[in-house]
């Protein structure tokens, strides 16, 4: 099949949102007039000086930006080698899902939007959401899938206290996916009034390109933090988790044409690669179409998508952002991944040796570093996307 | 000449396109359905393949897509029911799906057979128009199969033309921007059909989205072809024990007859 943008340029998708072959915007005709005006607006909006200003001063004075780069002392002794964490988790909100939602809500206010519709799996995008939503005065509406409804109770509550309808999706594998599916199906049916305000870096072009935009703030402070603290921009490895991948987009972003710098990209394995259940993307999908782009997807032989495993809510997910099926395929990213168990371990492991409780996706990227070969030279960040509160409940089960 | 274009020149008013799920209800009662369809006066008849994710459809069809993949239908089943259709079905047969599952079968192998069959045309509402100009387009006329592409009252009117010049068949003219199955105000959607109607468009336009019972087929006949029903026949189906009596109450009540 031929490639739409061979030329390898990570941070620019083609004219059509292609990334290599992957990306597009393969959506149905009743989406279409949204999704150009988008596509023709959006760079030119967040290009706009004006439009820069507003949303650096939310990030700033609203969202707490910018996030520390901290060193982890005990970690880097015990790893043998320098890691560094950027802490999202100290974001407003708890984690970095609300840099994409203050961008995209000032996006839609000047698109003259007065609705929005989000998706949500682990509940932080919702969050994040409604939490601009209450902030702009605009009327919300977060689509979760009912099994995730019932494992993330406090991040329902939160949604609600701020004001935001929660609707559950009842079809499939009543996760992230069909929660995704509600949301579009929402969108096709109330199209002038409502944006689409979706969380990750996938769906129809220009959603994969525009999120990783917004979430680009992360790599940009990590490389004036490192440039302070170490007199070098540069790290030799960015680690990140990666569901659909918008905080792994975001921790990579301005290092992506930095050949030097190893950005691994950290899979939940749920039982295990192999087991069945998994939510593995990059070693268990193959390329194809799901929510508007072409990517690697989960899927059986006959093409209908599969329902993925993870423990944590936020990676179970069965593709991934057209991005990072790039860096994949093109190997300028290392896919790794860890299973549930190995990201518990982790998770309890960080919170008794740093003093931090990172989310259950975030504890994914940490399981990794033993395995990585670290030298004592190398210099490690890992974006340490949320943090941990939302999963106490699961965490309560293993004390 | 195609079915489809014999069709339009033989009907010029109230041409009927009726939209059933492969697999549905039953794994076995695809041709069943069709033979039926055929019988009690549709016109076309649009074969859905079910997928998992369909985006453009509503939970009617959603969930029939579901019903009919857990009875075990994939496109290999698919084409193995339809191989034999021609010796019964002599309407126009166009299908009706998303692109995942047609790329994991091979998007070649999949003209292929469908042309194979005696399928006429094809419906993919998440193929872009340039995807469809840059690679896929050529593939589905050299296979001798008609695409028709979807138009809404939000279409601009210069790639309205565009994708008038590229469907053949007909152009499915989607009453308002909504999955399918969602009820319409019909006063707002004859000022739409009759803007479609002064086009002087290239194909036949039939309106799918929305049409449920006579009232509202002979409602858009006044401006178009005809119409496409999918949820509601779907939606019989569900309810009734016996596909043949279901189908005929159904397209009698629609048809007036």
């Amino acid at each position: 099949m031929q490639a739409f943008n061979t030329q390898l340029n990570y941070q620019n998708p083609s004219i059509e949102g292609y990334y290599g072959e992957f990306g597009g915007a393969y959506i149905p005709e009743m989406l279409f007039k949204n999704v150009e005006t988008l596509k023709a607006e959006y760079l030119k909006i967040m290009q706009d000086p004006t439009f820069i200003a507003e949303v650096d001063a939310l990030l700033k004075d609203y969202v707490g930006r910018p996030t520390p780069l901290f060193y982890a002392e005990r970690l880097s002794k015990e790893i043998g080698a320098n890691i560094y964490l950027k802490r999202e988790d100290l974001c407003h909100t708890g984690a970095h899902k609300i840099n994409n939602t203050i961008g995209q809500i000032v996006l839609a206010k000047r698109l003259g939007k007065t609705k929005i519709i989000a998706e949500t799996g682990a509940g932080q995008h919702g969050v994040a959401t409604a939490t601009v939503c209450a902030l702009k005065g605009m009327e919300c509406v977060v689509y979760m899938g009912e099994k995730d409804i019932e494992r993330q109770a406090p991040n329902v509550a939160r949604m609600k206290m701020l004001g935001a309808t929660v609707v559950p999706a009842t079809s499939g594998s009543k996760t992230l996916k069909d929660a995704t599916n509600e949301a579009i199906r929402a969108w096709i049916n109330e199209p002038n009034e409502t944006h689409y305000i979706i969380g990750s870096v996938v769906g129809p072009h220009p959603y994969p390109d525009m999120v990783a935009r917004f979430q680009s703030v992360i790599s940009k402070e990590m490389r004036l933090q490192l440039k302070e603290k170490l007199g070098n921009e540069l790290p030799t490895h960015v680690v990140a988790c990666v569901g659909g991948g918008s905080n792994a987009a975001g921790a990579f972003y301005h290092f992506l044409n930095e050949p030097t710098v190893a950005l691994v990209a950290v899979e939940a394995a749920g039982h295990g690669v192999h087991s069945g259940l998994s939510a593995a993307t990059t070693q268990l999908g193959t390329h194809g179409i799901l929510h508007g782009s072409k990517s690697i997807v989960m899927q059986t032989s006959d093409g209908q998508v599969v329902e993925p495993h993870s423990i944590s809510a936020g990676l179970d997910y069965p593709g991934i952002g057209p991005l990072h099926a790039f860096l994949y395929e093109s190997k300028r990213g290392t896919f790794l991944s860890a299973t549930d168990e190995e990201a518990l371990a982790s998770a309890f492991h960080i919170s008794q040796i740093e003093g931090i409780i990172p989310a259950l996706e975030t504890a994914h990227a940490f399981s990794v570093l033993p395995k990585l070969g670290l030298k004592p030279t190398d210099v490690v960040v890992v974006c340490l996307s949320g943090r941990g509160d939302k999963d106490l409940a699961t965490y309560m089960e293993h004390l | 000449m195609s079915r489809l274009e014999n069709l339009f020149k033989a009907q010029s008013k109230r041409v009927l396109n009726v939209y059933c799920t492969a697999g549905y209800p039953n794994l076995n009662s695809t041709l069943q359905i069709m033979e039926s369809l055929q019988e009690n006066g549709a016109n076309i008849i649009e074969l859905g393949m079910p997928y998992s994710d369909p985006l453009a459809d509503g939970e009617v069809i959603q969930s029939s897509s579901l019903h009919a993949l857990s009875n075990g239908m994939t496109l290999q089943v698919l084409f193995e029911q339809l191989s034999e259709m021609r010796k019964t079905i002599h309407i126009p047969v166009v299908l009706m799906g998303y692109m995942n599952p047609i790329l994991q079968y091979g998007f070649e192998a999949f003209c292929a057979r469908a042309k194979e069959v005696g399928v006429d045309g094809l419906i993919l509402p998440d193929l872009p128009l340039y995807e469809f100009e840059n690679i896929y387009g050529k593939t589905i006329k050299d296979n001798g199969l008609d695409f028709i592409f979807l138009v809404t009252p939000e279409t601009p009117e210069q790639r309205l033309r565009k994708l008038d010049s590229l469907s053949s068949g007909f152009l499915y003219a989607v009453s308002s921007s909504a999955t399918t199955g969602k009820d319409k105000d019909f006063s707002q959607v004859a000022l739409y059909l009759k803007r479609l109607q002064q086009m002087n468009l290239k194909n036949p336009i039939l309106v799918g989205f929305g049409i449920k019972d006579k009232q509202s087929f002979d409602a858009v006949n006044e401006f178009t072809h005809g119409a496409i029903i999918g949820s509601a026949y779907i939606n019989a189906l569900s309810k009734g024990d016996n596909v043949g009596v279901t189908t005929k109450q159904f397209l009698n009540g629609v048809l007036g007859n």
